[in-house]
């Protein structure tokens, strides 16, 4: 296994003229992989562990929702090389997941799920 | 003829310098946060609602799921292991992460077959009430997805095998990685919102 890190060219390496972005993409080592790895491990050995504790109710549910971006930050910017890839993915991506989690927060809120 | 071909195969970029086919997986992932998204929410809104068990607090078993999630970070990290290999061209060995990351997919989709089952056997369905409704909805659009990717996975392998991947194999498994690390954020989700979050007791419990 290479741990080496590996400079490839960009998906825009060839774009056509008047592409603004033509950065090189920088593509984390396997070693790199490995440590954001153990980390989502380490991550969900926390939330199993607060499920079991004594942590109720608010405290619990902020908790674990803590563990969980921090996981699915992790996984979007590492694993899915958003936070190494032309900003304009991340942003496509943004408007889904910002877009889906505002719509259904408003759905949530109009049946008022958190005052039951 | 046929690198004019592979030229227009591997130069196609929108025109913000973008290559199309990652766009269109970026595209693709977004609107797949608008469905599980709309899935995920109709369990939340029903939590709770059911007049009838079983009920999650009867069915679940936290420590299996646990390991179940592990399974599926695990694949997550062979497949962007995967993903390195093919940009050092070493195919054997991005041949091998592929082969493991399907095979803890299908370690993953084995065991919610299996937790199907025995809840199942303690009279939970999709008919039995609320929660078996949604619960059953969500959790099996996500299998589904994740037995996509396996074949995905398997596709990939027998085209490296047959050497008929492009020129630039790491494209290819990237893609098919990309698809497999958002199934995997949507069960990060999934795990926390349906399994670790204590279910409200049952409707009209005192």
């Amino acid at each position: 296994m290479s741990s080496t890190d590996h400079r490839t060219e960009p998906d825009t390496a060839a774009p056509p003229a008047g592409a603004s972005d033509q950065h090189v993409a920088y593509h984390p080592s396997a070693r790199e992989y490995i440590r954001v790895g153990l980390l989502l491990i380490a991550l969900t050995c926390i939330e199993v562990l607060l499920s079991y504790s004594s942590l109720s109710g608010t405290k619990l549910v902020v908790a674990l929702f803590a563990c969980t971006i921090i996981k699915f930050v992790l996984v979007v910017g590492y694993f899915m090389h958003l936070k190494f890839d032309n900003g304009r993915f991340s942003r496509v991506f943004a408007l889904g997941a910002i877009g889906a989690f505002t719509l259904y927060a408003v759905v949530l809120l109009m049946f008022r799920v958190w005052s039951s | 003829m046929a690198d004019a071909h592979a030229d227009l195969v591997h130069t196609e970029y929108t025109s913000t310098g973008l290559r199309s086919t990652k766009l269109a997986m970026w595209l693709f992932l977004a609107s797949e946060c608008l469905l599980f998204g709309g899935l995920i929410t109709a369990y939340v809104l029903y939590r709770g609602q059911s007049t009838t068990g079983p009920y999650p607090q009867d069915v679940f078993d936290i420590g299996y799921t646990s390991v179940s999630s592990f399974v599926l970070l695990a694949s997550s990290l062979t497949m962007v292991l995967s993903h390195n290999a093919a940009l050092a061209r070493d195919y054997a060995r991005m041949r091998l992460w592929l082969l493991a990351t399907a095979m803890l997919g299908l370690c993953f989709v084995g065991g919610q077959v299996f937790e199907f089952t025995s809840f199942f056997r303690e009279g939970l369905t999709l008919h039995t009430n609320l929660f078996g409704s949604t619960f059953f909805v969500l959790t099996g659009f996500h299998g589904v997805h994740v037995t996509v990717g396996i074949l995905m996975l398997l596709i990939l392998v027998a085209f490296s095998f047959r050497g008929s991947l492009s020129d630039d194999p790491a494209f290819p498994v990237e893609m098919v990685g990309l698809y497999w690390h958002f199934v995997d954020i949507v069960w990060i989700v999934i795990f926390t919102v349906v399994y670790l979050i204590p279910a409200p007791p049952p409707h009209g419990a005192v």
